[in-house]
């Protein structure tokens, strides 16, 4: 009897410590989870926590002084320069290590992994699309190159060895609440995984393009209709690099770009039956990635020395994409914020020189059409020939799940992205092959490396070279005066409108036939007019020799060169007031339209949203009611123009861009696309004002109804903790202004990732903000605490500090790093 | 005497190998400090149970304060789908209980066997 007590507990004691300790009975082992000494409670950081620490550590040479100010914001002073990237690591580890390896693991399609293959298989999905792009085949590349070069081999390998021995003590109750919630542990840092952080940028910037949906778009549209719809030389187009006697254009190109001789019937067969594509990958990077970036000239400010302002925009989430610090040896001194996951800084400054980026947006990523010899895709035609073709197998790891193994074919093109196991479209099996410059080897880094070293022009020249993918328009000012930009990447030498369909694979007079002499790039140095700037607008006219792509925004470019054109006398508060500006110029442009509407022909309700929009001043500010008005109107303004002609096509198309309608209605009122074809009357312009008003004034009811007219609310700003589904861990319902097509442009889930202002007096007086906080914990007071002054405008100074200055009153706390 | 001996003992003890151990070590922790000191089995559940609920609740309670209840306000929200600090402390005391409670039930019947 006893015994079975004995029995009886001992099960029960056993059953307890399974169900809490498991997720087979609850969903999460509550008891793991909440002990005091090993779970959640851990990450429970005492608001009055100390950072001040003694570290000895295997591997460091010599000895490094952190300091950190009241803002967390380390300030690492090293003796020897390998020492600062191990300690970087080490810093970017203690702070930010859970997002720096889900980041890396999304990079390489690893996230069924840890998360499983997510509601309707769509994480799943995600990792294949990530594996069939060849993320992981892209990474490996980066590390032969890297390792090719000693000093870049050192520096990661010293930045990798810094994160590990921050892995190597962390004891379990010490992981990341992340890891502690999804159960699983950090892996050892290496090269690769900074390399797959560095191609998940190049994913992100330069990974996007709509070439399936334009294959559709020429098959079903005459050739007429198809360069009024997706024309790309705007008319409000102000060029990055504008062609001038002081800062001309190449004449001609470096190399022979005519089109293939059989690309009329091979290529631009416009409104032909072709093979359609019907499924269109989900899986791309937010077409609004971009960024701000101006820089001006001593003689358009009241000091007489340039500033320069840099804004990216990215995906808003916390733990942020950055992370702020200063580096600084006996070589160089740099400031700003930097990735976690890559030694450097990435965009800041130094004591010299300050430099920035926004995206170049070039379409560097093309399709082929394989065909190939049989079934088993052994081999491939090109040329008349057969070529032999090389198969990876992808093994995605699935969490509670059986592995799934999927072979990718790759060409001398790329990897076979679409195929019948991953197709392009329901009816037709399409063999598509991706070329994407940021599959060649590359050693990109150096090129912040480089920046960090700086001191003048043509050293900032001679490290931005080092930038293949992802392109972007390098910004530049020094404390010499001098200021600059260059759009820098390398990038194919295209022929119009090549690489923007589909193109034959089997014809090798249809590969990019070189890349543009990086000499060609556009750029412009110390122009006359006093500033230099980008926004991710069209870099040059139609006059450049070369054809640089098809779709990109044009109204912040056009308002930023509007403000610079007349401005004198500036001072950082004027850079600050015109980062976070919200004037609308796409709103003043498409005024005289709307107001075109009789008003007469409206019905109560419209009338009523007409005069709020009437009142308004073209600003997306908090509490602006006009905002959204304008906003839904011009939406339904474009759907009743083209959504008879496109839902008639009935396959995934590119949307015009965002300055087609507005463009084509003052060159021509009768615009063609007016008129509804699934209707027997002509409609008119004036037709369709009323109508889409009403349609827009219909769910504008619903809105005012919920309260939702203020701009703020119904665009209604986020920062989603990365895993995007734990509200807690994140920022909700932030009162911002700002959006799409204006300087802040901050959207619902995408924004300014961090404004920086730098003046390039004796001392570097910067200022910057990032939607965000240093620390990663959710746990920590640091998580989120620079939120509320960004929503609000506000900048902190940046503090380049100097060694001297070690006993500064800002100091909050001190590690010193030693070898052990 | 033996009750509050007892809780006193477990609480030390599970503190001690919670430092080395899982967390679960907790029951180890009861079992034996119940089967060292005799108690009627209703007792010794009581003092296990009581001696891991206040050791975890007094634990998580002061990490908790000194944080301003900043994750806890979060993680309430996740795990019992509303903010409570308070609550995620009381279930944390209730899960050690359970678990401190049985083992020392476990360790009373060892003994007498």
């Amino acid at each position: 009897m006893r015994f079975l007590f004995l029995a009886g507990t001992a099960l029960v004691t056993i059953g307890l410590i399974f169900i809490f300790d498991s997720r087979q009975v609850l969903p999460a082992p509550l008891g793991k989870l909440l002990s005091p000494q090993h779970g959640i409670w851990q990450n429970a950081e005492p608001a009055n926590i100390s950072f001040n620490d003694e570290l000895r550590l295997p591997g460091l040479k010599g000895k490094t002084d952190v300091y950190f100010d009241e803002q967390l914001v380390p300030h690492v002073f090293a003796e020897d320069e390998q020492d600062a990237y191990y300690v970087q690591g080490y810093l970017h580890a203690k702070f930010r290590l859970w997002q720096m390896e889900f980041q890396t693991h999304a990079a390489a399609g690893r996230l069924s992994e840890i998360l499983g293959e997510g509601p309707g298989g769509r994480i799943l999905d995600y990792d294949r699309n990530m594996r069939r792009l060849g993320m992981t085949y892209a990474a490996e590349k980066s590390v032969a190159e890297v390792e090719k070069s000693p000093a870049s081999k050192a520096q990661y390998e010293s930045y990798a060895d810094g994160v590990n021995a921050y892995i190597d003590q962390l004891t379990e109750s010490q992981l990341p609440i992340e890891y502690k919630l999804l159960g699983y542990y950090p892996e050892k840092w290496t090269t690769l995984k900074t390399a797959l952080f560095l191609k998940y940028m190049s994913y992100d910037l330069a990974g996007g393009e709509s070439d399936l949906e334009f294959t559709n778009a020429r098959n079903n549209f005459s050739k007429a209709d198809f360069e009024k719809l997706f024309y790309y030389l705007a008319d409000s187009l102000k060029p990055i690099a504008p062609n001038t006697p002081e800062s001309p254009y190449p004449a001609v190109a470096a190399m022979d770009l005519a089109p293939p001789a059989n690309a009329d019937s091979a290529y631009f067969g416009f409104r032909r039956d072709s093979l359609s594509i019907s499924h269109v990958n989900t899986h791309k990077p937010n077409p609004e990635n971009g960024s701000n970036n101006w820089a001006v000239a001593g003689s358009k400010t009241k000091s007489g020395r340039p500033i320069l302002c840099n804004d990216p925009h990215l995906g808003l989430n916390l733990p942020s994409l950055w992370y702020e610090m200063q580096i600084t040896t006996p070589n160089f001194s740099a400031y700003g914020a930097t990735f976690p996951g890559s030694p450097n800084v990435i965009i800041g400054f130094n004591q010299n020189i300050s430099f920035g980026f926004t995206n170049a947006g070039r379409d560097v990523k093309d399709y082929y059409e394989i065909e190939f010899q049989d079934d088993s895709k052994a081999a491939y035609l090109y040329n008349g020939k057969w070529l032999p073709s090389d198969k990876r197998v992808e093994v995605i790891k699935i969490k509670g799940k059986p592995d799934l193994l999927d072979t990718v074919t790759y060409t001398i093109f790329g990897p076979v992205m679409y195929d019948e196991n991953y197709r392009a479209s329901e009816k037709d099996v399409r063999n598509l092959a991706v070329r994407w410059k940021a599959h060649d080897a590359s050693n990109d880094g150096l090129a912040f490396y480089g920046l960090n070293h700086a001191k003048n022009y043509p050293e900032y020249l001679e490290a931005i070279k080092n930038l293949t993918c992802p392109g972007q328009n390098c910004i530049f000012a020094s404390r010499s005066g001098d200021i600059a930009i260059w759009q820098q990447g390398q990038f194919p030498a295209k022929w119009r409108r090549q690489g923007d369909f589909i193109m034959p694979g089997k014809d090798s007079s249809y590969r990019w036939k070189g890349m543009i002499p990086q000499a060609e790039n556009p750029h412009l140095v110390n122009p006359s007019r006093g500033y230099v700037s980008s926004a991710n607008q069209l870099s040059v006219d139609g006059s450049y020799p070369y054809y640089t792509g098809d779709v990109f925004p044009v109204y912040r470019g056009y308002i930023v060169n509007r403000y610079l054109d007349t401005a004198k006398h500036l001072g950082p508060e004027d850079m600050m007031r015109m980062q976070t500006d919200n004037y609308n110029v796409k709103a003043e442009f498409a005024r005289d339209i709307l107001e075109r509407v009789n008003s007469a022909q409206l019905d109560e309700i419209s009338n009523k949203y007409y005069s709020i929009y009437k009142q308004w001043d073209n600003r997306y500010d908090v509490g602006a009611e006009g905002a959204i008005v304008f906003t839904l109107w011009w939406a339904a303004l474009e759907k009743a123009t083209w959504g008879d002609e496109f839902g008639k096509v009935g396959l995934p198309l590119p949307n015009p861009g965002e300055y087609v309608l507005v463009e084509s209605l003052h060159r021509d009122s009768a615009y063609s696309f007016i008129d509804n074809i699934n209707t027997p009357e002509k409609e008119t312009l004036e037709d369709l004002l009323v109508s889409s008003l009403k349609e827009a004034s219909d769910s504008l009811e619903k809105l005012s109804a919920s309260g939702l007219l203020p701009w703020e609310k119904v665009k209604d700003t986020h920062i989603r903790h990365l895993l995007k589904v734990i509200d807690p861990f994140s920022r909700l319902h932030l009162p911002i202004g700002g959006g799409k097509g204006v300087i802040n442009a901050t959207e619902a889930d995408h924004g300014p990732s961090w404004r920086m202002i730098v003046h390039m007096t004796d001392d570097i007086e910067a200022y910057g903000v990032y939607p965000g906080g240093q620390s990663g914990n959710p746990g920590s007071a640091y998580y989120d605490n620079f939120v509320d002054d960004w929503v609000a405008g506000k900048y902190h100074k940046l503090w380049l500090m100097k060694k001297e200055e070690n006993t500064d009153p800002r100091i909050k706390w001190t590690m010193h790093f030693s070898k052990s | 005497m033996k009750f509050t001996v007892s809780i006193l003992l477990t609480a030390l003890l599970s503190f001690a190998l919670c430092i080395f151990l899982e967390w679960w070590s907790i029951a180890i922790a009861a079992f034996i400090v119940a089967a060292a000191i005799h108690q009627v089995p209703w007792k010794a559940f009581l003092s296990g149970f009581l001696s891991l609920f206040l050791l975890w609740v007094i634990l998580s309670w002061i990490i908790s304060s000194a944080n301003n209840d900043i994750l806890a306000q979060k993680v309430s929200i996740i795990i019992l789908k509303k903010e409570s600090p308070g609550l995620l402390i009381l279930v944390t005391g209730i899960i050690g209980g359970l678990v401190g409670g049985f083992g020392a039930l476990t360790g009373c019947f060892a003994r007498k066997l």
